[in-house]
């Protein structure tokens, strides 16, 4: 039923968002870890730390069948539908769309009345997926001007090419794959776009058969892993340019353009460079028209004992910082990376774009560190900041531990970990932990992270 | 009777028909956001006020489209005929639209002269803009005013749609359009630059009001008064 107000949590710009109410609930991807029998599931966690039940578990809705692989999701609706030019203000953000990467099945959770008590509403079968759109294993969704973009890895035999599909905002019907003319695109991961120049950007990681039996160094040694973003024509869904980072550059993952709509650039974060293991961060930004790439940020590997490195990197005697998220303020000012290698989570004031200063860092986890956090100082923590999160206000940050559950093993041999925190972060500059915020789980690992009305990676905005 | 008021029947009239042209253009919702958007983007008002023309110019198609196929039917199908479907046109159309609300598939903010009038046409066309006026166009012209007192008329009552009944057909369609367009182009402008100068687009969270469901509503309503014209 449509609303006689616009959605409370649609904001024309990313300005008025930051003005926000902060979020009381957030929903995080709960996935079975390797030999479980659980089926996958969607966790409520209570963030208002006004409530009795602060920095815990408060609701669950577990997935119909077993091995999803529950990665990435998003929302039905979001900002973008203030849009001038395709305006829908009056449907409600209302419904989370959450894909299985290894099932392909995609399961449409209703988070209202009570937010606490999530319903699946809709589940859009893997058959269905693989014949109306030719894809398989979705994975990141966005909410934009024609509807809701799927992003998927590969072809339903687990080949490429990937890409995008749409589903209907209302309807959840899938309508079919979003790329007219692909040019040279055939790897895919993430996407993202700059809503005022008509721009779409994708990045590359693997097919699923280059991924889902783990990382292969083989194919990771011959630079066969993604190593370029594309250029994208939002309106005319057409291929414009290829952007290459250099072959040695492997796995090109989240992208994070401005939010505000008249800055035409962004950050994408590369997981490591076979030159020396670092990993890096990029822009890319709009050069006389056309698209152009800067390295701006490097963080290196750091030497580690052999004893203490899992046998994929004893040979290489350090440990590498695997930069596998990275997350931008609403505001554009502050870049949030994590390593999940080192156990490292990084600040950088990203006021001038193509020169990043480092502004704050916190250490946990870590393949070789194992650092604890301060609610259980005795307690070594595996796993290390990967999906993170930014509230709307840009004051709170929530990051949690696992990857890929077939990759979790090869870095983490003796058990990945489950768990959840939340820093805080000082409009100045400078993060730190919030010692009361500490969410374990036993039972499923953890992945990605939405704030209930919306949060910094969920909406785009067509007005500064 | 027209001659002895014509002070008062000249701005009655007037003031009707900007409320209308107002409702119209509120109603249309988009024209002057995206004027604003465009202006945002580019950071100069000038983008707002480039983006008027084609936008007015976009909306004055649909709406002459819908009159001019009023004015041929007029021709050919017999009066009651044309009531009757004019009525089922509007109301189905309502009726659609209140039930299956997609919102449009366009995407673009970087338009030329071309696309923000063929945006226009398309938002005002789906928007069912030109439908309402159809009432307007219905009824057959009275026998006892001779053509040559029409552009008084005109000049009189702008926007009274039933006085345009005693143009030829031509020049009906073109005074009608035009003078819509106008009002159209002058609220969607004031309102433009009103967001764009002082309220801010903060405003929309408060103020956008979901006014789809009464046009809808209002057009199903007409449907049915003109079965009793």
């Amino acid at each position: 039923m449509p609303l006689l107000k616009p959605d409370p949590t649609f904001y024309p710009s990313p300005r008025l968002a930051m003005q926000a109410p902060p979020e009381k609930y957030a929903f995080v991807a709960a996935l079975n870890p390797p030999g479980s029998k659980l089926n996958d599931a969607l966790m409520v966690v209570d963030v208002d730390p006004d409530s009795r039940t602060y920095g815990q578990q408060v609701g669950q809705v577990t997935m119909p069948e077993f091995g999803d692989e529950l990665h990435h999701f998003g929302w039905n609706a979001c900002s973008s539908a203030l849009c001038p030019y395709a305006p829908h203000p009056h449907v409600e953000r209302r419904y989370l769309v959450v894909p299985g990467l290894r099932s392909s099945r995609i399961h449409i959770i209703d988070t209202k009345p009570n937010p606490r008590k999530p319903k699946i509403v809709k589940v859009l079968e893997p058959e269905e997926v693989f014949a109306r759109a030719n894809y398989s294993r979705p994975h990141t969704i966005h909410c934009g001007p024609e509807g809701i973009y799927v992003s998927t890895l590969g072809a339903p035999n687990g080949d490429g090419p990937g890409g995008i599909f749409m589903l209907d905002c209302e309807t959840f019907e899938i309508l079919g794959q979003w790329e007219m003319d692909r040019g040279p695109q055939f790897l895919h991961y993430d996407f993202w776009w700059h809503l005022g120049f008509d721009t779409l950007l994708s990045s590359e990681w693997g097919t699923p058969n280059m991924i889902e039996n783990g990382l292969q160094p083989d194919l990771l040694l011959a630079s066969k892993y993604g190593h370029q973003i594309h250029v994208w024509d939002l309106r005319r869904r057409r291929h414009i340019q290829a952007l290459d980072l250099g072959k040695e550059q492997q796995m090109v993952l989240e992208m994070r353009p401005a939010h505000n709509p008249t800055k035409a650039y962004g950050f994408v974060g590369v997981v490591v460079s076979l030159k020396d293991l670092s990993a890096s961060v990029w822009l890319w930004h709009r050069n006389d028209g056309a698209w152009d790439l800067k390295k701006v940020i490097e963080i290196p590997a750091e030497p580690a004992d052999p004893a203490n490195l899992p046998p994929m990197l004893k040979d290489f005697k350090a440990v590498p910082p695997l930069v596998s998220d990275i997350n931008l303020s609403l505001d554009d000012k502050f870049l949030y990376v994590s390593c999940w290698g080192t156990g490292e989570f990084l600040q950088y004031d990203v006021s001038d774009p193509f020169n990043p200063k480092k502004t704050g860092s916190v250490r946990i986890g870590g393949i070789v560190n194992r650092t604890s956090h301060p609610k259980k100082p005795n307690q070594p923590l595996s796993g290390g900041p990967q999906m993170v999160e930014v509230s709307r206000d840009g004051k709170r940050i929530y990051f949690t531990n696992s990857l890929y559950a077939a990759w979790d093993e090869q870095f983490y041999p003796d058990g990945v970990g489950s768990w959840m925190v939340k820093l805080e972060a000082d409009p100045q500059g400078g993060i730190r932990f919030d010692e009361n915020f500490f969410v374990e789980n036993g039972d499923y690992r953890v992945h990605q992270i939405r704030l209930e009305g919306g949060d910094s990676s969920s909406d785009s905005f067509c007005f500064p | 009777m027209f001659t002895r008021f014509a002070s008062k029947e000249a701005i009655l009239p007037a003031i009707r028909s900007v409320f209308r042209e107002w409702a119209l253009a509120v109603a249309d919702a988009v024209g002057w956001l995206f004027a604003v958007g465009l202006g945002l983007q580019e950071q100069k008002r000038i983008a707002v006020l480039r983006a008027l023309p084609p936008i007015a110019l976009g909306h004055a198609l649909s709406i002459a489209t819908i009159i001019a196929a009023v004015l041929l039917a007029r021709v050919t199908v017999p009066p009651f005929d044309l009531k009757i479907a004019a009525a089922a046109i509007l109301f189905a159309f309502g009726l659609y639209r209140l039930f299956r609300s997609r919102h449009p598939n366009w995407v673009g903010m970087r338009v030329g002269f071309g696309d923000l009038t063929l945006w226009s046409f398309v938002m005002a066309s789906a928007h069912g803009a030109g439908l309402m006026l159809i009432p307007l166009f219905l009824k057959s012209a009275p026998q006892t005013l001779a053509p040559h007192t029409a552009p008084m008329a005109l000049h009189m009552h702008p926007t009274c749609g039933l006085e345009f009944s005693n143009f030829n057909t031509p020049s009906l369609l073109t005074s009608s359009v035009a003078v819509h367009t106008l009002g159209y182009l002058l609220v969607t402008g004031l309102l433009a630059m009103l967001v764009y100068e002082k309220l801010g687009v903060g405003m929309l969270r408060r103020a956008w009001f979901n006014v789809d469901l009464f046009w809808m509503l209002a057009l199903m309503a007409t449907g049915v008064l003109i079965l009793f014209l």
